[in-house]
């Protein structure tokens, strides 16, 4: 079989395994993992970024949050229907990408991460400015009633499950389809050396900026998803943790491996639930594995299996 | 309301912020400037030396200086250890690499902050400043028998906060000296400059770097300490301070001691200032964009010679 047969096989397969588990997982498992494949949408946007272009973003919060309050405001405070308000949400991800993008691909490295994470502290400050609407920190709940997309009650636990297999798989299968064109191999051709890849007839402004938009509506999906499938919009999602996490997960997972996201956020969520049973202090022992992890496995689970033995690994 | 209180007003309170600031941001600007890597984990070391006082002042009983005395000799030291004692066990392990330091000091960050909370728990504590004499400031105003003085009602500032301003000053002029008049000054601003340079010249470049997180986390411990009887100490306490100094380090630009100074008047008189006439959530977002637009259009910062 060919490398990219192989990779398709693979990738139906945990799709196809998700979805079995749908039958067979106990009540609080399922609802776990129905909350870990949306999360892991939006890891697989920052890896879009981050993996696969090279590009540090510490503002990643702000896509995710844009999602979230563009699809939830809108059905709160317009009275729309959840499908078009999950249009306004991906919109609003994508309106927010195009002008951070623009604005700081003028920066590089550091100044990068910077500016992003200003951007976003920006954007967390204004969800706290017009608390009369977002109601800041608190935030709100989106009525059961309004979380029907043609029909479909999505706060039901199996159809909440299978919604959120439909975006994973959407994500995936996206990235995946990226990573294997052309496209996908100048991203990482600007990863491993800007220079070189403008030498050789790249526009790698217009590449990065359009990783950015990919990056940005993929993060503001999982926003809006996770908005509609559980139910609940706060300024905690918009806060800098929010924009650490996907940064984590996917370090944990692998950068620049397609399943490498998934796994991070399904082991980081994992952790944090296994260990609160031990301890309250459970974010210590999410650093002490943080720590470990960059020490021992730098590749992160995926990439270190990666390099070890299955090289044909998208 | 006359405008002209309000002005002082805000611009002491802006200065007891920036001769705080100014120290944290110097630590953190040396270790980025000298080792390159950004350390997330600094507003814990801060966070670390004011939880470290109040330990130390609660071991003393009669007048509070002598605690304060105490907690400001041991807390740095002991935070400084801390910090080294994190880069040969951590930092030095991943040889610097900036994105696996990035993800280490996140890891660091929670395990000092939940550390922390375990052991001296989630509430606010004070320390009991060393003297608190309340002093009102006099304004001049034209009378009919000519200039007069006059005290208006609230505006006044306490001798300890003057004091943290005045510390902080010398303790800016101790660090230049340092860097400029001694020794280790030289071997840092060599490791600065070239590090492979530098070790060619047989200079001690681990070492140096080791020499240099630590002194950037006593530098940190420094100002917690000095703030933790005007704010209380508290485990979260890090948090705004270390994205502060990140500004600070990026305006004035990238190791550049005047450029930070210079930096840190900015942001916290300007913070001080801006707080007494706006929302203060609405002077945040306008002082952050402000940052992001500064790095957009003008990346070497107001003073560094190199941009990031």
């Amino acid at each position: 079989m060919s490398d990219t047969r192989k990779s398709w096989s693979l990738h139906l397969a945990v799709v196809a395994l998700l979805l079995a588990l749908n039958f067979v997982l106990p009540e609080y498992h399922h609802g776990n993992l129905a909350r870990v494949m949306v999360l892991a949408c939006y890891a697989m946007g920052y890896n879009m970024l981050f993996g696969y272009t090279g590009l540090l973003s510490l503002g990643h919060a702000l896509f995710f949050a844009s999602g979230m309050y563009g699809m939830s405001l809108t059905v709160q405070h317009l009275g729309w229907s959840a499908g078009p308000a999950m249009l306004v949400g991906l919109a609003g991800g994508l309106a927010m990408s195009l002008a951070v993008g623009l604005l700081s691909l003028r920066t590089a490295g550091v100044a990068f991460m910077i500016v992003t994470l200003m951007f976003a502290q920006a954007g967390y400050l204004a969800v706290l400015y017009f608390g009369e609407y977002t109601r800041g920190d608190e935030g709100f709940v989106i009525q059961k009633a309004s979380r029907q997309i043609m029909g479909i009650d999505l706060s039901d636990p199996i159809n909440r499950y299978l919604a959120a297999l439909i975006l994973f798989a959407t994500c995936m299968f996206v990235t995946l389809r990226v990573v294997q064109t052309g496209f996908g191999r100048v991203l990482v051709a600007i990863r491993e050396n800007e220079e070189r890849t403008r030498m050789l007839g790249y526009d790698v402004h217009r590449h990065k900026l359009l990783a950015i938009l990919l990056s940005g509506t993929m993060s503001a999906a999982a926003g809006a998803g996770y908005g509609l499938l559980f139910g609940y919009a706060g300024a905690t999602f918009a806060s800098v943790q929010y924009s650490i996490f996907p940064l984590l997960w996917v370090l944990l997972g692998g950068a620049g491996t397609v399943l490498g996201p998934f796994v991070g956020t399904l082991f980081m969520f994992y952790l944090i639930d296994l260990s609160s049973d031990i301890s309250t202090a459970y974010m210590l022992i999410a650093g002490v594995t943080l720590v470990l992890l960059t020490l021992f496995a730098p590749q992160g689970l995926v990439g270190e299996l990666r390099r070890r033995s299955v090289r044909w690994l998208p | 309301m006359e405008l002209v209180p309000y002005l002082i007003l805000g611009l002491l309170e802006g200065l007891v912020t920036a001769a705080v600031l100014s120290l944290m941001a110097l630590g953190l600007s040396l270790v980025f400037g000298v080792m390159r890597v950004v350390n997330v984990a600094h507003g814990e070391f801060f966070m670390v030396g004011a939880v470290l006082a109040w330990q130390i002042a609660s071991l003393f009983d009669g007048h509070p200086a002598w605690g304060f005395l105490a907690a400001l000799l041991v807390a740095p030291p002991l935070t400084a250890c801390l910090a080294v004692a994190a880069n040969q066990l951590v930092l030095k392990r991943i040889e610097y690499d900036p994105e696996r330091t990035i993800v280490a000091t996140i890891g660091l960050l929670y395990i000092i902050q939940q550390v922390t909370l375990m052991t001296y728990g989630p509430d606010a504590r004070p320390v009991e400043a060393p003297f608190n004499h309340r002093l009102s400031i006099p304004l001049v105003e034209w009378t009919e028998t000519g200039l007069g003085l006059y005290w208006p009602w609230g505006l006044g500032t306490t001798s300890y906060k003057l004091a943290v301003i005045l510390a902080a000053v010398a303790l800016l002029g101790g660090i230049w000296m340092l860097m400029t008049r001694t020794r280790f000054g030289l071997l840092m601003r060599a490791t600065q400059l070239d590090r492979e340079t530098a070790q060619a010249f047989a200079i001690p470049v681990g070492k140096v770097y080791a020499a240099v997180f630590g002194l950037g986390a006593g530098l940190a411990a420094l100002a917690g300490v000095l703030i933790v009887p005007i704010q209380q100490a508290h485990y979260l306490m890090g948090h705004d301070p270390l994205l502060l100094s990140f500004i600070v380090v990026i305006i004035g630009g990238l190791g550049s001691l005047p450029g930070t100074v210079v930096a840190a008047l900015l942001i916290g008189v300007s913070d001080g200032m801006i707080s007494v006439f706006f929302s203060p959530t609405l002077a945040k977002i306008i002082a952050t964009l402000g940052v992001a637009f500064v790095l957009i259009f003008m990346p070497q910062g107001l003073f560094g010679k190199r941009s990031l």
